[in-house]
């Protein structure tokens, strides 16, 4: 079958008209329900990590956004003084997007957990349930294959690990994939992270000999680096550093 | 610079787009009988890709990205067209594929009597497709993209030509009967895959 | 249901399967098969997009001017498949994350394409949409036992409920590294093919 030039064209921009339509209808309905699916998971991943939600439970929607208002108190932080960012909405305050933006970001000096940019400012989560309190921070880095997101939980002496966990990484299942163990993450509760005012707690080769240490994840030589690379560097100055030794210094004069 | 290479020899060996990721697989499998045909195929794939990747880059960071539209007015900044991408980065890989084929036809018969048939299989090779998707996931900028894009269709052009000189020795072997042919392929791939891993973590 | 339909919507599951024998939508069938979970909701995305996409080209064949031809069925294709994925954002978020750039990838999975090509282009919509089903179910029941294999022999688990204790978590299991990477995968299918093929000889192939 022959058609005619115009055929050609007209049918071309129908068929781009019908689809267009539809892929936007759809995307606009369910605009909605998606921007709220990322804002609960993001919420539930800071309540586990606090110990308020236990892994593999799934809470409703509203008992996460009832449970984190009333536990969890986001701040945004200068990254470069350490001090509180009165001006910020810490709800409106998005690091990831920060941190491209070339006004509220800088390159990052060459670092060993591969982090490309620094946002000035950053979100940390204070939390403070029935006794047991303390601050969450978001932390990122590369593993072997892929960039590692999770958080990392200190209590309120501002200088003993709580938990750490991981909400997103793509590692060897069985090997680096193993950071998202229990039995891994147990190991680092009450491990202490700064000596001397340096960051010192570090992923060790085989098991841990002191309290700055954690157990190795076995076969997995790259993404431990890439655990203790990205503490070295959240933990450091470049990072939160800054904000917990003032946190510290404050809790111990008081 | 120095990122850079590194970025092209991940591409190519570490994350190698059929072994690594088992993308451009049909093709990969179903066309790896002869190494000629294999040579032809990996050189039109690292061709495209490499002309895509950087394309469809600048179409997510100029149209669709949130805020991409700035330039036009800054009224769009929040304008998020990101759910147009894979209709968008499809529609640019045909297109180019398309052009490139009237081009080469026109002006070199004989690259065309190599490439031409195989041109039209590319622009459903997932390899061509995948490499965009993970430009945009990764967020690389132009020079990384154009790098990445290089890599990967020279990693993938590297792996069906060697599958096509094993699939040629193979010829040689009493393998048994309902293996032969997909089967035997299948398993000679995973080994191919299993020897890829070695690569893996290395960086300059 | 005659003879001619049920042979359209059951051959793909067997003799005429479209990852094993005619060698279609292999590349996601390797990469998401780690789990079972995401083997699953990849199989119902992608039958639910060959489905549609041949009935939508198949409505229109006799109206395709044939130099675009390729061009529009990727465009209904790529409609199809961006539906998917908005609604697997919105109602199953966790899997969605869990597939990245896989669900993207349906457009190219070359099922959808080569059946729209081979069988919507010269069908009514009916048969079209009952040959979409068919192939797609054909690719889900090779998925869904490499995934089986897959997370029960690499990481001891189904659906995520642990079938055997692993070691590292105070088991007996020792996981087997080689199913959850790539090479698992390849060896796996062969191995299903081997099989398909020796208990219906005819399928075999002559070289």
């Amino acid at each position: 079958m022959r058609f005619s030039n115009s055929y050609v064209v007209a049918f071309a921009f129908v068929v781009c008209l019908v689809c267009a339509l539809l892929v936007s209808a759809m995307a606009v309905a369910l605009k909605e329900r998606q921007a709220t699916n990322e804002l609960v998971e993001q919420k539930l991943n800071v309540l586990r990590v606090a110990g308020l939600v236990p892994y593999g439970e799934k809470p409703k929607h509203e008992e996460v956004f009832a449970m984190f208002d009333k536990y969890i108190q986001p701040v945004v932080i200068d990254r470069r003084t350490g001090e509180v960012a009165k001006d910020i909405n810490p709800a409106e305050f998005d690091q990831e997007k920060a941190s491209k933006d070339p006004k509220t970001s800088k390159a990052a000096p060459k670092n060993a957990a591969q982090v490309a940019r620094l946002p000035n400012h950053l979100q940390a989560y204070k939390f403070d349930a029935e006794g047991h309190a303390g601050l969450i921070l978001p932390i990122h880095g590369k593993g072997l294959w892929s960039t590692l997101w999770g958080f990392i939980s200190i209590g309120d002496d501002y200088q003993t690990i709580q938990g750490i966990t991981y909400y997103s990484h793509g590692e060897t299942p069985g090997l680096g994939g193993e950071v998202d163990n229990p039995i891994w993450k147990a190991k680092w509760e009450g491990k202490q992270a700064y000596k001397d005012g340096e960051v010192a707690i570090h992923v060790v080769k085989g098991e841990a000999h002191d309290n700055y240490s954690v157990d190795g994840l076995s076969g997995a030589t790259m993404t431990s680096n890439g655990v203790t690379n990205m503490l070295k560097l959240w933990l450091g100055d470049m990072g939160y550093g800054k904000y917990l030794t003032r946190l510290r210094e404050q809790s111990q004069t008081s | 610079m120095e990122a850079l290479l590194n970025l092209a020899v991940k591409s190519i060996f570490v994350e190698n787009m059929a072994l690594a990721f088992f993308l451009g697989m049909c093709s990969f499998l179903a066309v790896s009988k002869k190494v000629e045909t294999a040579i032809g195929l990996g050189a039109a794939v690292i061709f495209v890709l490499t002309l895509t990747t950087p394309l469809n880059n600048l179409i997510y960071m100029h149209l669709l990205k949130e805020g991409a539209l700035t330039w036009i007015s800054p009224s769009f900044a929040t304008m998020d067209l990101s759910f147009l991408g894979f209709i968008s980065y499809i529609a640019t890989i045909a297109a180019v594929v398309q052009i490139v084929e009237m081009t080469i036809d026109k002006y070199s018969p004989k690259l065309y009597g190599a490439l031409g048939v195989f041109l039209p299989l590319i622009a459903v090779n997932c390899a061509i497709l995948g490499a965009s998707l993970f430009m945009v996931q990764r967020e690389y900028d132009f020079a990384e993209s154009l790098t990445f894009g290089f890599g990967a269709g020279t990693g993938w052009a590297a792996a069906i030509i060697s599958l096509a000189a094993i699939r040629e020795k193979m010829k040689y072997s009493n393998v048994p009967p309902a293996l032969r042919g997909l089967g035997i392929t299948f398993i000679l791939a995973g080994l191919m895959a299993m020897g890829f891993m070695i690569f893996s973590g290395i960086q300059l | 249901m005659d003879k001619k339909t049920r042979k359209i919507l059951l051959d793909p599951l067997h003799v005429n399967n479209p990852i094993t024998l005619q060698v279609l939508g292999i590349c996601s069938a390797l990469a998401v098969t780690t789990k079972l979970e995401t083997a699953i909701v990849m199989s119902a995305a992608l039958t639910f997009v060959t489905a549609m996409s041949n009935a939508a080209v198949s409505v229109l064949r006799n109206r395709i001017p044939g130099n675009i031809r390729i061009i529009v069925q990727l465009t209904i294709i790529a409609s199809l498949v961006i539906i998917a994925d908005q609604f697997m954002k919105a109602y199953i978020y966790s899997v969605s994350k869990q597939l990245s750039v896989f669900v993207g990838l349906i457009i190219t999975n070359c099922i959808v394409m080569g059946r729209a090509e081979a069988f919507a282009m010269a069908n009514p919509p009916g048969l079209s949409f009952i040959d979409g089903i068919g192939n797609g179910l054909g690719y889900s029941a090779i998925l869904l036992i490499v995934a089986f294999f897959r997370e029960l022999f690499g990481s001891g688990s189904l659906l995520g409920f642990t079938v055997f204790q692993k070691v590292n978590m105070g088991g007996w299991y020792t996981p087997n590294g080689l199913m959850v990477l790539a090479p698992g995968a390849f060896f796996l299918i062969g191995f299903i093919i081997w099989i398909q093929r020796t208990v219906t000889p005819s399928m075999v192939e002559e070289e």
